[in-house]
């Protein structure tokens, strides 16, 4: 691969990649806009407004404005890094989302390495071992993993674990009680102790579909020629099965991940919500609820930059894992 | 002459279906000399494949090699092998070449990757010196501007180039039989030729064993020093080149050589084999040529051995017992 010639291709991927979040940018404002209902209509909630409040208020977030102006003013605010003041909470969108990000990339970045780590091995394995007991073991787990709701693991696990054998916290992200002085350890257990239910209830629909991936992408490349090849030479068996198999069963499980990367800010509104944890997607929520353009905006930003770039990097990650991809 | 790989009684079987397994591969025997090719010559399902597979314990499952087989190289038994021990005679003793270069190559290796880790699979030494080895291996399967294959990955080569980086590929550990499995099917007709002279090469100056395998009567004149005959998973007819082709004497081989074109004599039509090779689980008792042939009679419903026609050449064919009977015709005339 030429240097000039990468950089040229990087370039024009990027190029594209920002058309693409510019389009949903603007489908994602202008969709928002035409649903039905309004902020003010949750603000007047339980006491009427006067006419001359309506006036203020909507003034204040620019909504007397024509559409098309919000939309210039909204664009002008996102390159100067201003997304706006939440409608709900009172607050610059940006703060808000930068308050709620760690918890969510924690608990998507757990998921994610959880997924990438034990779904590949369990793939792998299975194919491996196609046919025997393992394998068919392995597949009714993954189908039964695959099959259930989230939520209701969430709900189980919350209360068998949590409240039943009170082996782990089933709520929130840190103890209340835990003393002003505690050390950064004893913190950092205390946030990892939170994060196993709500990681392994979503980790298990993640691994068990990761595992299908990985083992029906494995056993094509177990049965083409250069597999045979690879044993022939007298190359150990863990030779032929990771380097020679496994990196060419790669790219179909460089998609899926591709396709998981969001959950990095979009966690999971549902176990969120059942594990009380502090992140964007209950945030989303409430912000659908309560028309609260800017901060749905915002959120709603964040994942489509996210999508975008996940495409991206698998393209890139495609480029230079498989030598037959042309840069064009 | 000696020795360096028996094959006895070699069985193959597959599941069947209802619990039944059939025998794609079923009783072949025959043995390598060094320095010599043994061709092994059939249509495609008569099991030659299955049964150079086998030599290296890659039977893909569900088949499996029956007990009762042996495959003796030198003095170890093959299929007693296993783990590391089997990984050892893999590429060391035996290097194999297979059909179609283009998949038989890893995609996303380069040439120096796939030649050199099977340099190192078997001999302690620097990467720098395996890399030396592999541009050597290259200079020696008549690869030009070695320095730079080594760097270019498969799809960057042509099919005759990737069969000449397979050779390497094979020859990366000095074996002392070389297994070729179609090796020039999958190729254009000039570079066929070429391959099959470098493959030449290379067991007069090394001394290898080669086990050519081909559906080719054409490609084996000339290169091979004795052939075997496959049909059905057993192997139908055996003797030295010459003999075959002065005096193909089992039905089948009769009606492989009247299906080649011929380019001298008085212009003909082709006389092909009616029908086609019946899958494992259909082969008839007695004879399984026997539906086919056009020479079959009463005893033919009998499993035949393995006859002498004359000295030194043998076929599994009741005729073989009437001497001379319908053996000296000439290839492509009626009966």
């Amino acid at each position: 691969m030429v240097g000039r010639e990468l950089s040229g291709w990087l370039l024009r991927r990027g190029l594209q990649a920002a058309a693409a979040f510019a389009i949903a940018l603007t489908i994602l404002f202008f969709l928002m806009r035409a649903a039905p209902g309004d902020p003010l209509s949750r603000i007047s909630e339980g006491r009427p407004l006067s006419p001359a409040e309506v006036a203020t208020l909507r003034a204040r977030y620019g909504l007397d404005q024509p559409v098309t102006q919000q939309f210039v003013s909204f664009v002008g605010g996102l390159l100067r890094g201003d997304l706006g003041v939440s409608i709900e909470y009172g607050r610059p969108v940006t703060a808000l989302l930068a308050e709620r990000l760690p918890a969510t990339v924690l608990l998507g970045g757990s998921v994610l390495l959880l997924n990438f780590t034990v779904g590949l091995w369990l793939g792998v394995r299975q194919a491996v071992r196609r046919g025997r007991r393992e394998d068919r073991w392995l597949t009714t787990a993954s189908l039964i993993g695959y099959a259930m709701p989230s939520f209701w693991l969430g709900l189980v696990l919350a209360w068998l674990v949590g409240i039943q054998l009170r082996l782990l916290p089933a709520a929130g992200m840190q103890d209340p009680l835990l003393s002003l002085e505690a050390s950064f350890v004893e913190r950092s257990i205390d946030v990892l102790r939170h994060l196993v239910l709500p990681a392994l209830t979503l980790s298990v629909v993640s691994i068990a579909a990761t595992m299908r991936y990985q083992r029906t992408a494995m056993l094509e490349v177990l049965q083409l020629p250069f597999i045979t090849t690879a044993r022939a030479k007298g190359l150990p068996d863990t030779v032929v099965t990771w380097r020679h198999a496994w990196r060419n069963a790669l790219f179909p499980v460089i998609t899926l991940f591709g396709l998981w990367l969001p959950i990095l800010v979009t966690g999971s509104v549902f176990v969120e919500s059942v594990f009380a944890w502090p992140g964007l997607g209950s945030l989303a929520a409430a912000a659908v609820w309560g028309r609260d353009y800017p901060l749905l905006m915002g959120a709603s930003l964040l994942v489509a930059a996210l999508v975008v770039a996940a495409g991206f990097l698998t393209d890139v990650a495609y480029a230079m894992l498989d030598p037959r991809v042309r840069l064009a | 002459m000696s020795r360096v790989l028996e094959v006895e009684n070699l069985k193959i079987s597959f599941p069947g279906g209802d619990h039944t397994r059939v025998y794609p591969v079923d009783g072949v025997s025959f043995q390598l000399e060094r320095g010599q090719t043994l061709a092994l010559v059939g249509e495609s399902g008569c099991g030659k494949s299955l049964t150079s597979l086998a030599l290296l314990q890659l039977v893909p499952p569900p088949g499996r090699i029956e007990t009762g087989s042996v495959i003796r190289l030198g003095d170890t038994d093959v299929l007693a092998l296993q783990g590391e021990a089997l990984r050892r005679i893999r590429g060391r003793r035996i290097g194999m070449i297979f059909q179609d270069p283009m998949t038989s190559l890893n995609p996303v290796f380069t040439v120096e990757d796939q030649i050199v880790e099977g340099i190192l699979a078997h001999f302690k030494m620097a990467r720098a010196k395996a890399r030396e080895r592999a541009l050597q291996l290259l200079q020696e399967v008549g690869i030009p501007d070695p320095e730079q294959r080594l760097k270019a990955y498969p799809h960057q080569l042509s099919g005759g180039m990737r069969q000449r980086v397979m050779i390497a590929i094979a020859l990366a550990a000095e074996p002392e039989i070389l297994v070729a499995d179609e090796p020039t099917t999958a190729l254009d007709v000039t570079v066929q030729a070429q391959i099959l002279e470098v493959l030449d090469r290379l067991r007069t100056s090394r001394g290898m064993a080669v086990l050519l395998i081909t559906h080719d009567l054409g490609i084996v004149a000339g290169r091979a020093d004795r052939v075997a005959v496959m049909y059905a998973g057993q192997i139908i007819e055996e003797t030295s080149t010459g003999r075959l082709f002065a005096n193909p004497s089992h039905p089948y081989t009769q009606g492989l050589f009247a299906s080649v074109p011929r380019i001298t004599g008085p212009l003909k039509r082709l006389n092909p084999i009616r029908g086609s090779v019946p899958a494992p689980a259909a082969w008839p008792s007695g004879c399984r040529f026997r539906p086919r042939c056009p020479k079959a009679f009463d005893k033919s419903e009998l499993e035949p051995p393995l006859l002498p026609v004359e000295p030194d050449h043998l076929m599994r064919c009741w005729l073989a017992e009437q001497q001379g009977a319908g053996t000296r015709q000439e290839p492509g005339t009626k009966s």
